[in-house]
């Protein structure tokens, strides 16, 4: 098996080194075992704290909202009646082919201070003044998950749409007939049917969003004032950009290491509940 | 029957796709009207295509040593998907082919190991490319993406569709092991290994942090790197990065039109 061999060298291996080095102190290639000053470290880095704070924001906010309308879009697309179905989905579909660099830097140009984004809202009277997109911490926010939102959607919509054409059609003609309205076939019919897949896109998500930091490096550089910053993003300062410190870095690293573990945890717990 | 009502929904379903498909293919149209305009205009919002198209290519074309650019991405990408699609197959295919106590235990520990992020593996892995002498090689972004265990995952799902009849009617015929996976998987497989190849190529095609981290010289570069670069000045030239996303885009999409109608079998097939 190649690929256990592979996924032995370099995840098993990177993986126990990465604990190992989690408890090391020092600068650059000289560590020391530091025992838990890492993680006394950690309590009192406010940066740190900034960023988990930020990762959890995003995390909480764009995960739910990029899934429902995922789900939204592929139960309009799974009707067969829909006029213009393919290109829909295909339309949909296709921000997720642009690389995570291009669709970074075309935000940014759209979201600048006299960008078409202002100009197109001040047009239709949204807004009466520019809204400072990149400058503000609230609206820097709002753009990276406005962003992950328009790259992801569709991605999961697919996931969504493959299972529900899997869905044996009698079971909706059954329903028709025994006059279940539409929104009730949707929540007693659709979703628990699609259970797993929905675990598995939140698990995906999750673990996408944690991991955050091509966008938030391309767009906004974690700032203003440190507003978007994200763990993975810090981890990578700490490594590469400032003096390097690998140890701390990899004890920050396994802060997303128990998160995910904890949230999927939770995930599989909820999935399990429901099917009681 | 209720027609007005239905005839309201069926309006908001059209309403809220235009919507989202408009949301979706604008920041496309941006990035072309975009390269034809000067990065003036395009920070001022200007949405009309301008002058500026051949200035800015040539700009993009003599900024950097695109032939050899594009060769580091295809090359990568390539070779990568390649291996990646030879090594997840395999894997998948063993998996759900033969059985064993150790099987379920291996995958389960396999699939925990989707959960740890890269930022965890960064180091270590920077660290062993040192020790390995591979900083600033091909090897080095090629290798750690081979064995990906989604999918690893995603082919083992799949694999389940696969007939077991036909591989024991090919046994009886005398093929060997190989032989079967090499004539007989592959070709009845191809749906999951189109899907697979959008997956995988485009992951690594549109790869950032790992290349940042190992590639640093500019002959060695990657497009993705290349556009980011052209980013990170104080004041980009946004015509220039418009041309240059173009340019990373375009094999993508391509890729993506070629494959489309496989890759929703493909999915079809791998999420059951």
């Amino acid at each position: 098996m190649p690929a256990l061999v592979l996924l032995g060298v370099f995840m098993v291996y990177p993986i126990l080194w990465s604990l190992w080095m989690s408890f090391q102190v020092g600068r650059g290639m000289n560590l020391s075992f530091g025992g838990l000053a890492n993680i006394i470290r950690l309590t009192q880095d406010t940066v740190f704290q900034r960023a988990l704070t930020n990762t959890m924001i995003f995390l909480a906010v764009q995960v739910p909202v990029m899934l429902v309308l995922a789900m939204l879009f592929a139960n309009a697309l799974n009707d067969s009646r829909l006029w213009g179905r393919s290109i829909f989905r295909t339309a949909i579909f296709l921000p997720c082919v642009t690389s995570l660099v291009a669709y970074s830097v075309i935000f940014r140009s759209m979201f600048a201070q006299d960008g078409i984004i202002n100009q197109m809202l001040m047009a239709i009277h949204v807004i009466a003044d520019p809204i400072p997109w990149l400058a503000d911490p609230f609206w820097a926010r709002v753009v990276v998950i406005l962003a992950i939102t328009w790259r992801w959607t569709g991605y999961n919509m697919i996931f969504y749409l493959a299972a529900m054409q899997n869905i044996d059609r009698s079971i909706y003609e059954a329903a028709r007939i025994d006059g279940v309205p539409a929104w009730a076939r949707f929540f007693y019919i659709t979703v628990p049917m699609l259970k797993p897949v929905i675990l598995f896109t939140t698990v995906i998500s999750t673990i996408g969003t944690l991991q955050l930091f091509d966008e938030v490096n391309l767009i906004t550089q974690g700032g203003p004032s440190d507003s978007t910053l994200t763990l993975s993003l810090y981890i990578y300062n700490l490594t590469f950009k400032f003096m390097p410190s690998f140890g701390y870095a990899a004890t920050v690293s396994y802060v997303i290491v128990i998160l995910v573990g904890i949230l999927s945890f939770i995930q599989f717990l909820a999935a399990r509940d429901k099917r009681a | 029957m209720s027609n007005p009502l239905a005839l309201l929904s069926r309006t908001a379903t059209y309403a809220l796709l235009t919507l989202a498909a408009f949301i979706s293919v604008f920041p496309f149209f941006w990035m072309l009207v975009g390269a034809t305009n000067s990065s003036n205009d395009i920070i001022r919002g200007k949405a009309t295509p301008g002058t500026a198209l051949f200035e800015n290519i040539t700009t993009f074309v003599n900024s950097v040593d695109l032939p050899r650019i594009l060769f580091n991405s295809f090359f990568i990408a390539g070779v990568g998907t390649i291996a990646t699609l030879i090594v997840a197959s395999l894997a998948g295919y063993g998996f759900e082919m033969f059985r064993s106590k150790a099987r379920e235990k291996v995958f389960g520990v396999m699939i925990l190991g989707l959960s740890i992020p890269f930022a965890a593996l960064m180091i270590p892995l920077f660290v062993m490319m040192a020790s390995f002498k591979m900083i600033n090689t091909y090897q080095a972004i090629i290798l750690p993406t081979v064995a990906s265990i989604f999918i690893i995952f995603y082919f083992r799902q799949a694999t389940k569709a696969f007939p077991t009849e036909l591989r024991d009617a090919a046994k009886v015929d005398g093929l060997k092991e190989w032989q079967i996976f090499f004539f007989i998987y592959m070709p009845v497989m191809r749906s999951t290994y189109a899907a697979a190849t959008i997956i995988v190529f485009m992951a690594n095609w549109n790869n950032y942090l790992w290349p940042l981290i190992v590639l640093q010289t500019n002959d060695m570069k990657t497009l993705t790197l290349v556009v980011a670069g052209l980013t990170s000045a104080y004041t980009p030239d946004f015509g220039v990065v418009m041309v240059g996303s173009i340019t990373a885009t375009l094999p993508t999409l391509i890729i993506f039109f070629l494959l489309q109608r496989r890759f929703v079998e493909g999915m079809l097939g791998a999420v059951k």
